[in-house]
């Protein structure tokens, strides 16, 4: 049985792996799929200086939101960052760095780094303050930037479903970073909504191979709430 | 008298082919999808990791793990597929989604974009925008054709932060149409009313009248 992924808590599951200045990546698209708890732990735990690669930063309160309210993260590298005010009035302030990527190139530096691809040209962002002080080639006749990958300490993402071994599988939307990210960071540390035995999920419906998955905590609360509300009215019959 | 967002919207529609993959930004694009017509398959992309958007949930049936790029709840089709953000960039990126219509604040007579950042505002990011304009091979700008100021938004040169350089095939503006050729603009249609002397006066480079175009006196 490998039980030793199974972790009790999200505070259990983290123990040992933070430390102050450490770079943490962090699942999610807004705030669907975010690894929620993992955050409040790190909240609690109050490490410090932290470089957080998101595609978001949360909403005010909500997610990685807590992290910049209570000001442990130094920096964030994400492609858009609209919906938090707090982070907006520390990043005017100075109090917070922010590195703008754009979304695809964000995702597949995250995705390069998991691979072993330490760099990759790209045409997103050719001719753009983007490619400022990055190196350029002409591949083909087409002007391409070079990107680095990433690679962070810590992975913390959020699952739908687990087995103990480690092996994932997403719902819908809320898959979006988490399985990248997953593939790209030292230690990899799940929250998941179910978590099954080994065989209780097809293999040929693993979304994500439990190879990448070091730590997995059920989660006891499952809260996901939604940013943007939008409904039609049902027309009657 | 000028066209109105939704009448702009079904004016970009008529871009759309039969088996389309296509990308919706923000704003009157996403207008586009009430637009399509019907008997017509199109595939909505979404950023975030789904192709085949459908609409809104109805009331009550909003799922946190179903949302759009724009962070709104929608629904799924019988034809819809989720996958991640790295592979919905690979789509993008690799040339697969066919069409992609987004808004602006800028576009240079060479096809130039600028849609992201406005320098002394503050800066939310571009998302998908830089990559969605590099990897799509048609991009079609929506947008109103001045500014509040009353300055034009087709301009010689952007003034403004790029998103990308050479991008732009068409650009729909509440007062007309213009395609962006190796020799210029060119415009294709013009909103009921509007007069050459007021398209000449709101656009900054000059262009040139397509043969078909019909103008009121």
């Amino acid at each position: 049985m490998s039980v030793k992924k199974v972790y009790p808590n999200a505070e259990a599951a983290l123990d040992g792996l933070l430390h102050d200045g450490m770079m943490i990546m962090s699942g999610g698209f807004g705030i669907s799929g975010i690894p929620d708890a993992l955050i409040d732990a790190i909240h609690a735990a109050g490490t410090r200086n932290l470089t957080v690669v998101s595609n978001n930063a949360g909403i005010d309160g909500v997610g990685l939101g807590k992290l910049i309210d209570s000001k442990q993260i130094k920096k964030m590298i994400s492609s858009y960052v609209g919906e938090n005010k707090e982070f907006m009035r520390q990043y005017l302030a100075k109090e917070l760095q922010i590195e703008f990527n754009p979304q695809g190139t964000l995702a597949e530096r995250i995705r390069a780094g998991g691979a072993g691809i330490p760099a990759f040209f790209t045409a997103t962002g050719y001719g753009t303050i983007i490619a400022e002080g990055k190196e350029t080639r002409e591949i083909d006749g087409r002007g391409y930037v070079l990107e680095r990958a990433l690679f962070a300490d810590l992975a913390i993402v959020h699952a739908w479903k687990a087995d103990t071994e480690g092996n994932l599988v997403f719902r819908k939307t809320a898959r979006n970073f988490n399985a990248p990210m997953a593939t790209a960071a030292k230690t990899t540390v799940v929250q998941v909504e179910h978590l099954v035995q080994p065989g209780e999920i097809d293999p040929d419906h693993i979304h994500t191979p439990g190879i990448f998955v070091d730590r997995i905590v059920k989660l006891a609360v499952v809260n996901k709430p939604i940013e943007q509300r939008t409904v039609r009215k049902r027309v009657a019959a | 008298m000028p066209w109105t967002r939704d009448e702009m919207a079904a004016r970009a529609a008529r871009e759309l082919r039969d088996g389309m993959y296509v990308n919706l930004g923000i704003g009157i694009p996403t207008l586009v999808a009430n637009h399509i017509p019907p008997g017509m398959t199109i595939q909505l992309h979404s950023e975030n990791g789904m192709m085949g958007v459908g609409p809104f949930p109805y009331e009550g049936e909003e799922d946190p793990d179903l949302i759009n790029a724009g962070k709104q709840t929608v629904t799924e089709l019988p034809t819809t597929s989720y996958f991640d953000s790295a592979q919905s960039f690979a789509m993008v990126r690799g040339g697969h989604i066919a069409l992609s219509i987004l808004g602006a604040l800028q576009v240079a007579e060479n096809g130039d974009l600028a849609n992201w950042n406005v320098p002394g505002k503050m800066i939310k990011g571009m998302g998908g925008a830089m990559d969605l304009v590099a990897g799509v091979p048609r991009v079609v700008v929506v947008m109103e054709h001045c500014e509040k100021s009353g300055l034009p938004k087709i301009v010689s040169d952007c003034s403004l932060p790029l998103t990308g350089t050479r991008v732009v095939s068409l650009i729909i503006t509440d007062l007309g149409v213009f395609e962006v050729t190796k020799d210029g603009l060119v415009l294709v249609d013009v909103a009921p009313g509007v007069t050459m002397d007021e398209l000449r006066d709101k656009t900054e480079p000059p262009f040139r009248v397509h043969q078909d175009l019909k103008l009121a006196a």
